[in-house]
């Protein structure tokens, strides 16, 4: 019943060309000429193959609001990025405080087949930030929860932020921080500066991000614990992060695709398709994010895929929810930022979208490298396509995604996740094949 | 002109055609017959998503001295968790034919967004938006200014070499905001002066002095001193420790005011906190614009409806 597939000629990461026989939920065989055997051919010629997409920070909204996104439709919107497996934020309702929460959405994944949807967990009762959130039993549950996070919040009590970080160390989790201290961003509207003082939105302020990654990184190599930093938007937070990285403490980062493309100058439209948290920054900052994402000192690209339903993002800009969707428009950015200008190839793409979130939220079977008995999580992405960013590329429940008219390079042509595909040529499958063929597939390997 | 939204987008040109329309219009108010038939047939909203009483009466005076009909439209809690959403609000006005818009939103940027929305065809007059601008609030007061420098000679005139001193809370000011873009463009010299807290925290492409210092400020002898309404609340907010500091440093108090030049103008765009950002006798002297401004604001509004709403420019009738 799985799927067999033989990729003929596509380019790995590294440059080279190769066939790929898909078999038994694995690259089976890794060559040049290789014999199809029966397998569902697919031309490869010109596409780029990488590890599936893993996305460390991804908001399915279910269970709670399932009007902006369901687990259903999120992943299939991940699928159509080309990724293959999602984290999914905490701010649920009911919050992902619990095992029982998180194991409804790691089964709702499975049964959807579209992608691996990874829980995490939070690290706080109902995102309150006053009291630890049974951390240990979603590590132990079916989920296997390792990363956690009140996202949305800051953990911003110093003293509950120490213990969470020495906490998970029983069960190597990590914390994922939401830098934003809550004094100084009341009100926060857009980045605080300039631009901020002429169109009259109340300011937030750089040093609200990075004083708290400051703390966080010292209250890490205090604890000797692993410390993730979510959405890093300004220089002076890459330069935070990269003196602790210095000094040796385990802190890894992530970027945003928006983040690497877009500047607050979008906000003096007041249309809030722009509103986000954190908010869109300065070229400046911009610059910085990209150099720190070439030279490591940020490891991964995250999307903050943040959907929200048309009229949360149509009205007043103070009245608009934060947040854009991300997953669908995210190797494309990436490749317009990072790759076109010659700051990324191939193989570090692999690393920052797949291979380096996978390990940060060990996440086994997921990031691995393109080669023989590697799991079949791929993607075959066509660099050479540009076009209009437009709604058929959106694959989600809502459209808020701030690139509708833009010129984004590139396209995702195949997605494969557990051996069988999830977007064929470009297009989407439907949702009970999907869920049909991943059945198989979980009843194949137990 | 489509719309009036700010005054960061209006030149030099626009700005004089308008107070001199402005000039035309109060022109009227002296007459026997203060009414003029221009706006008959048209259909104006007074859309306040915020109280302001004053602002209000201010362009019903205006629309209905042009003879637009007048729709009061009281709409708070806008947001879209709060009642009604600005979309439908804005659709209502347009299925009922309103030819013009005056909104006050307390969020920045709502009547942009009202205009640009394709919700509706009308012009937009920004009536105030959160700290954003107040478009004929600043024009009111470039008038009253024009008027007093320039007497019965204003028409086609700016403000060339008029030093203006704003003072107060200019970070969260829509006045000072629209003033701050308004009277460079007709060649005033503008100082802002305010505690620190109270500044935005860049102003370097503002076309304005900055500073901290009000007795300094005021020894450089400006021709008009406006002082913006303080809000006590903003001491908690941690923006300044009491209201007793506050006047004692920033306040245009007794001995402030007696210092001052007799030619000197005292601006408030009201509603005053007496004893707090002004004093009695400053408030009440002849070197006062307070009570010009209000009846000059009426004139201005006349004008921007006129230019926006008329469908031809030039000449008032």
């Amino acid at each position: 019943m799985s799927e067999r597939h033989l990729i003929v000629g596509a380019q790995l990461p590294n440059g080279e060309r190769r066939d790929l026989l898909l078999e038994g939920g694995r690259i089976a065989e890794l060559g040049t000429g290789l014999d199809a055997r029966g397998a569902e051919l697919v031309d490869a010629a010109g596409l780029v193959v990488l590890p599936g997409l893993v996305d460390l920070h991804t908001h399915l909204r279910e269970p709670g609001y399932e009007q902006s996104e369901t687990v259903l439709t999120g992943t299939r919107a991940a699928a159509a990025g080309g990724f293959t497996a999602v984290f999914a934020m905490a701010n649920t309702s009911p919050v992902a405080d619990t095992a029982g929460v998180v194991e409804q959405e790691f089964s709702l994944g499975r049964a959807a087949g579209y992608a691996a949807v990874q829980p995490i967990g939070a690290v706080t009762v109902g995102l309150a930030g006053e009291r630890l959130a049974e951390l240990g039993a979603m590590a132990q549950s079916r989920a296997r929860v390792r990363v956690f996070s009140d996202d949305g919040f800051c953990v911003h009590d110093p003293l509950l932020m120490r213990r969470a970080l020495e906490y998970v160390k029983a069960f190597g989790g990590v914390i994922a921080q939401h830098a934003q201290e809550p004094r100084l961003t009341e009100g926060a509207q857009m980045n605080e500066g300039a631009l901020s003082g002429e169109l009259g939105l109340a300011g937030w302020p750089a040093v609200a991000e990075e004083s708290i990654i400051a703390r966080d990184v010292l209250l890490a190599e205090h604890v000797g614990s692993r410390l993730h930093v979510c959405h890093v938007s300004t220089a002076g937070s890459v330069e935070v992060i990269r003196w602790a990285k210095a000094r040796g403490i385990d802190v890894t980062a992530e970027v945003t695709p928006h983040h690497l493309l877009l500047t607050e100058d979008r906000v003096a439209s007041y249309d809030p398709r722009f509103k986000v948290n954190p908010p869109l920054r300065r070229a400046e900052d911009v610059e910085a994010l990209r150099a720190a994402l070439a030279d490591g000192t940020i490891d991964i690209v995250a999307t903050d895929h943040a959907p929200h339903p048309m009229e949360a993002k149509e009205g007043e800009w103070d009245a608009s929810a934060n947040g854009m969707v991300g997953l669908e428009s995210a190797l494309s950015v990436v490749h317009r930022t990072m790759v076109e200008p010659g700051r990324l190839d191939w193989a570090d793409v692999a690393r920052v979208l797949s291979q380096a979130p996978a390990r940060i939220g060990r996440l086994a079977g997921q990031g691995g490298e393109v080669e023989v008995g590697a799991p079949a999580e791929l993607v075959l992405y066509d660099p050479s396509a540009t076009g209009e960013f437009g709604l058929e590329r959106l694959a989600g429940r809502s459209t808020n995604s701030p690139y509708l008219g833009e010129t984004l390079p590139g396209s995702v042509r195949w997605t494969f996740h557990q051996g069988y595909a999830t977007v064929r040529d470009g297009e989407v499958r439907e949702a009970a094949e999907v869920a049909g063929l991943a059945a198989a597939a979980g009843s194949g390997d137990g | 002109m489509n719309h009036l939204l700010g005054t960061r987008e209006l030149s030099r040109e626009q700005a004089i055609e308008l107070l001199d329309i402005a000039e035309d219009m109060a022109a009227v108010q002296e007459r026997e017959v203060k009414k003029l038939p221009t706006l008959r047939g048209k259909t104006v909203v007074n859309l306040f998503f915020e109280d302001s009483t004053r602002t209000r009466i201010s362009f019903e005076a205006a629309a209905k001295r042009l003879s637009a009909d007048v729709i009061n439209f009281s709409a708070k809690g806008s947001s879209v968790s709060k009642g009604e959403s600005l979309k439908d609000t804005a659709q209502t006005l347009q299925a009922m034919g309103a030819d013009g818009v005056v909104i006050r939103h307390p969020a920045s940027g709502a009547p942009l967004t009202l205009a640009t929305s394709g919700w509706i065809d009308a012009g937009v007059v920004n009536a105030g938006d959160g700290t954003h601008e107040h478009p004929t609030q600043a024009l009111l007061d470039a008038f009253t200014m024009r008027r007093r420098l320039h007497g019965a000679a204003s028409r086609g005139r700016g403000l060339d070499g008029a030093r203006v001193l704003i003072v107060g809370d200019v970070l969260h000011s829509r006045v000072a905001r629209s003033n701050a873009w308004l009277l460079p463009a007709l060649g005033a010299e503008v100082e802002l002066v305010a505690p620190p807290t109270l500044l935005p925290v860049d102003t370097r492409r503002w076309p304005v002095a900055t500073s901290y210092d009000l007795d300094e400020a005021l020894g450089r002898r400006p021709d008009v001193v406006m002082m913006l309404r303080i809000q006590a609340e903003r001491m908690h907010g941690a923006f300044f420790p009491n209201s007793r500091e506050y006047a004692r440093t920033w306040g245009l108090d007794d001995a402030r005011f007696d210092a001052l030049p007799d030619t000197t103008m005292v601006m408030h765009p009201g509603p005053m906190n007496r004893g707090l950002e002004i004093a009695a006798r400053a408030a009440d002297s002849p070197q006062s614009t307070v009570r010009e401004q209000v009846a000059n604001g009426v004139s201005v509004r006349m004008a921007a409806l006129y230019l926006l709403l008329s469908g031809e420019r030039g000449a008032a009738a």
